[in-house]
């Protein structure tokens, strides 16, 4: 840049086009143009104001030689370090161990009484959370509904079929570890752990959905290797033998519901689950 | 009642009061060096600043709520269904609010950019030695700030309340829930009891857009405080030296490129945004605990954690009475090993080296196979975790079995950072080698790249 004072002209029209792309971006909220459109405008604007400003530095630098800063970074000098030593223990500060010791206590006294409101985070007094995740609603008796709040009865599955089922009267949006899938398979097929054989009507088999790994919904089902899959991180467990983990990361088989009808043939629930829903947690 | 006398200007207005002249020279005369490299921290920076404004926008149009609302709106699907208030006000930025799908998208992809850049950047530091004394505090405040970042993005895309998410959430629980001893308190503390509860979606909202940005923001300005202090570290060359830094000045050559390279990451995002779809969370739908969207990605800088879950073993045992869920492994102590030996490697590499003293010419990678063989194989494992957390596209190309692509990348995910490493170590000692049979024919002369453009100036 021999002569500073002229502008350089693509420096120039980039700035130009950068306003007019802001102008666009405008214009396009105005006419109500699509996301594409004002995006396209706006990120056009900026790209433009990069150009130009780019290019103007490159222009400088060309006519500027690199600079050398000396860096004088690195332990203060000796005389000046005393100085601060001084200022830091010129009053004299007593060295009673009884006077720091009961100023570290009321600081510590206020850093620990800070912590207890932190339980108002927590549910309501008397709630442990080993209990909650232990249990669920489900009680012997109460009948297995769809999302829709429709009963169901083991006919309504054909082999092969699933349907997740929640206990009746509970919303399943409050009670997510209730969610249980039911299976229906040929019941010369299943080979339940002992004492389960009749939990099953029909070769309909109910168990939690919530995956024993990390929690997500048990969702994919093979009719032909009877094998339920969780997509998060591909477990698998075998419907047919008491939802026992097959492949994948999950350590313990989904705990099973067992099954039984009502009088006209609708699915109850005869008890809880097997055992506790989902993950395992830490202190258990 | 006009004064005929000339009417101070503004910079002279300010130092009568404050005199601020000198400091003002010494700030516009602080020497940057010129190395693209240098540019990576620079484009978090620019990035967080957009985060921060677009985000500031969204907080107008977001309601961090559980409570179900009747959807009303452009999206025809969604019209009349009862969903949270989160769901629905995201669907309604994205569908109904004019200009709001470009912001909540722009916002989505400059956090990809933010996370990506201080990645880069952490490379660009730890394979050039620029962590080493005196540099440890600021080594370890941006490591810090890369965790902030990753939970940050985590709770911001957690926050919509649609089906990709609360899975998320989900297995955020499953891991809280994990930790031994304190697990279930733990978990119940942040979910205010059982998954999911009513609080959750209230929680990481203040928590994305107050807690953590003020955090991040602290940080910032302790990182450039440190930086500017200390000045940046250089390559060697002619005349650089030790105790010198050489460049361009902050202004106006510095300081006009460092804004380019703002409006350019503006555009970059907002390109994105208009042009690239991110998190449709009206196609995922809301969040339903019994259903779920399969295949289920994560983004990528939690996607390491989700490869590691599949991965791991289907082991659990018990420690003194209490169970070591499967989970906690890759969930909780994998990430504590990766960033802790982050965290420690400033003490680590000295402790390997030897080598204690303060460094502000910073090295070409090959001056230290070891750290490339490390960041090598690091890399590697993580990619490979990155690969089993999205199986199912491997699923897809490939025609395998899950469990045949699972069993391949337990393998890989030992050998493959194995090969790297040793690969990195053999690379970079030859290109060494290289180095130091060009510095014997020159004569032993230290070997640069660029001379100086037009001579030199001093700065001081």
């Amino acid at each position: 840049m021999s002569r500073p004072d002229r502008a350089p002209r693509l420096v120039v029209v980039s700035f130009l086009l950068s306003a007019f792309g802001a102008a666009g971006f405008a214009a396009s909220y105005v006419l109500g143009l699509g996301n594409a459109a004002l995006g396209g405008c706006l990120g056009a604007a900026f790209a433009f104001l990069a150009l130009g400003l780019a290019r103007w530095s490159n222009l400088i630098d060309a006519a500027e030689p690199e600079y050398v800063e000396e860096r004088d970074v690195g332990p203060t000098a000796q005389d000046q370090y005393d100085a601060f030593r001084r200022a830091l223990t010129e009053q004299p500060v007593p060295r009673s161990r009884v006077l720091w010791g009961a100023l570290a206590t009321a600081t510590a006294a206020i850093g620990g009484a800070a912590l207890f409101p932190l339980r108002s985070l927590l549910p309501s007094m008397g709630t442990d959370p080993d209990d909650v995740l232990s249990r669920t609603p489900w009680r012997a008796g109460a009948h297995l509904v769809t999302e829709e709040g429709v009963p169901v009865r083991a006919t309504d599955l054909e082999i092969g079929g699933t349907v997740t089922v929640f206990p009746e009267g509970l919303d399943p949006r409050e009670h997510v570890d209730t969610t249980t899938v039911l299976v229906r398979v040929e019941p010369a097929d299943l080979d339940l752990p002992a004492g389960r054989a009749d939990w099953v009507v029909d070769g309909v088999v109910a168990y939690s959905k919530i995956c024993t790994h990390a929690g997500c919904p048990v969702g994919l089902y093979t009719d032909t290797s009877h094998q339920l899959m969780c997509p998060c991180h591909h477990s698998v467990f075998d419907v047919t033998d008491g939802a026992r983990p097959v492949e994948g990361p999950a350590p313990h088989p989904l705990p099973q519901l067992p099954l039984g009808t009502d009088a006209s043939g609708y699915l109850i629930a005869r008890g809880g689950f097997s055992g506790p829903v989902g993950p395992s947690w830490g202190n258990h | 009642m006009v004064s005929l006398l000339p009417r101070p200007r503004p910079m002279r207005k300010l130092d009568e009061r404050l005199g601020i002249a000198s400091v003002g020279r010494d700030v516009l005369a602080k020497v940057f060096p010129d190395h693209w490299s240098f540019m990576m921290g620079e484009v978090a920076l620019y990035s967080f600043v957009f985060l921060v404004v677009s985000g500031i926008y969204l907080t107008f149009f977001f309601e961090p709520s559980a409570a179900m609302v009747t959807y009303h709106g452009h999206y025809a699907p969604l019209q009349g269904q009862d969903v949270s208030a989160a769901y629905a006000s995201a669907v309604r930025l994205s569908w109904d609010v004019r200009g709001g799908l470009l912001v909540r998208q722009a916002h989505h992809w400059a956090a990809h950019l933010f996370i990506g850049s201080i990645v880069l950047h952490l490379c660009r530091i730890f394979l050039t030695g620029s962590f080493r004394r005196p540099r440890e505090l600021n080594w370890t405040i941006g490591v810090t700030m890369l965790i902030l970042a990753i939970f940050n993005a985590y709770a911001g895309y957690s926050l919509p309340d649609d089906l990709l998410s609360g899975t998320g959430l989900r297995i955020f629980e499953a891991i809280a829930q994990s930790i031994p001893v304190v697990g279930s308190w733990l978990s119940f503390l942040i979910f205010d009891g059982e998954f999911p509860g009513h609080e959750i979606i209230q929680r990481l909202y203040v928590l994305h857009v107050l807690i953590v940005p003020a955090v991040l923001a602290v940080l910032i300005s302790a990182h450039l405080a440190i930086l500017i202090r200390q000045k940046h570290t250089h390559f060697a060359g002619p005349g650089r030296r030790h105790s010198n830094v050489v460049g361009s000045r902050a202004w106006p050559s510095y300081g006009l490129r460092s804004l380019a390279l703002m409006a350019a990451v503006f555009a970059a995002v907002l390109l994105a945004g208009g042009l690239l779809q991110i998190n449709p969370v009206w196609a995922w739908g809301d969040f339903d605990p019994a259903t779920i969207t399969a295949p289920s990605v994560a983004d990528w800088y939690i996607l390491w954690i989700e490869g590691a879950l599949r991965l791991f073993p289907p082991v659990e045992f018990h420690v003194f009475g209490f169970e070591v869920p499967n989970q906690f492994w890759p969930g909780v102590v994998l990430p504590m090993l990766v960033f802790g030996s982050l965290y420690l490697w400033p003490w680590l590499d000295r402790r390997w080296t030897g080598d204690r003293e303060p460094h502000h010419l910073t090295g070409r990678p090959r001056e230290s196979p070891l750290r490339v063989a490390l960041a090598s194989a690091m890399l590697t494992f993580l990619a490979v975790l990155l690969v089993a957390g999205s199986e199912e596209l491997l699923v897809q190309w490939t025609g395998w079995t899950v469990a045949a692509i699972r069993d391949v990348l337990r393998v890989l995910v030992f050998v493959l950072p194995l090969l790297a490493g040793l690969v990195g170590w053999w690379l970079a000692e030859s290109l060494r080698r290289t180095d130091l049979g060009h510095a014997v024919e020159l004569g032993g002369r230290d070997l640069v790249r660029g001379l100086p453009r037009h001579g030199r100036r001093e700065s001081a």
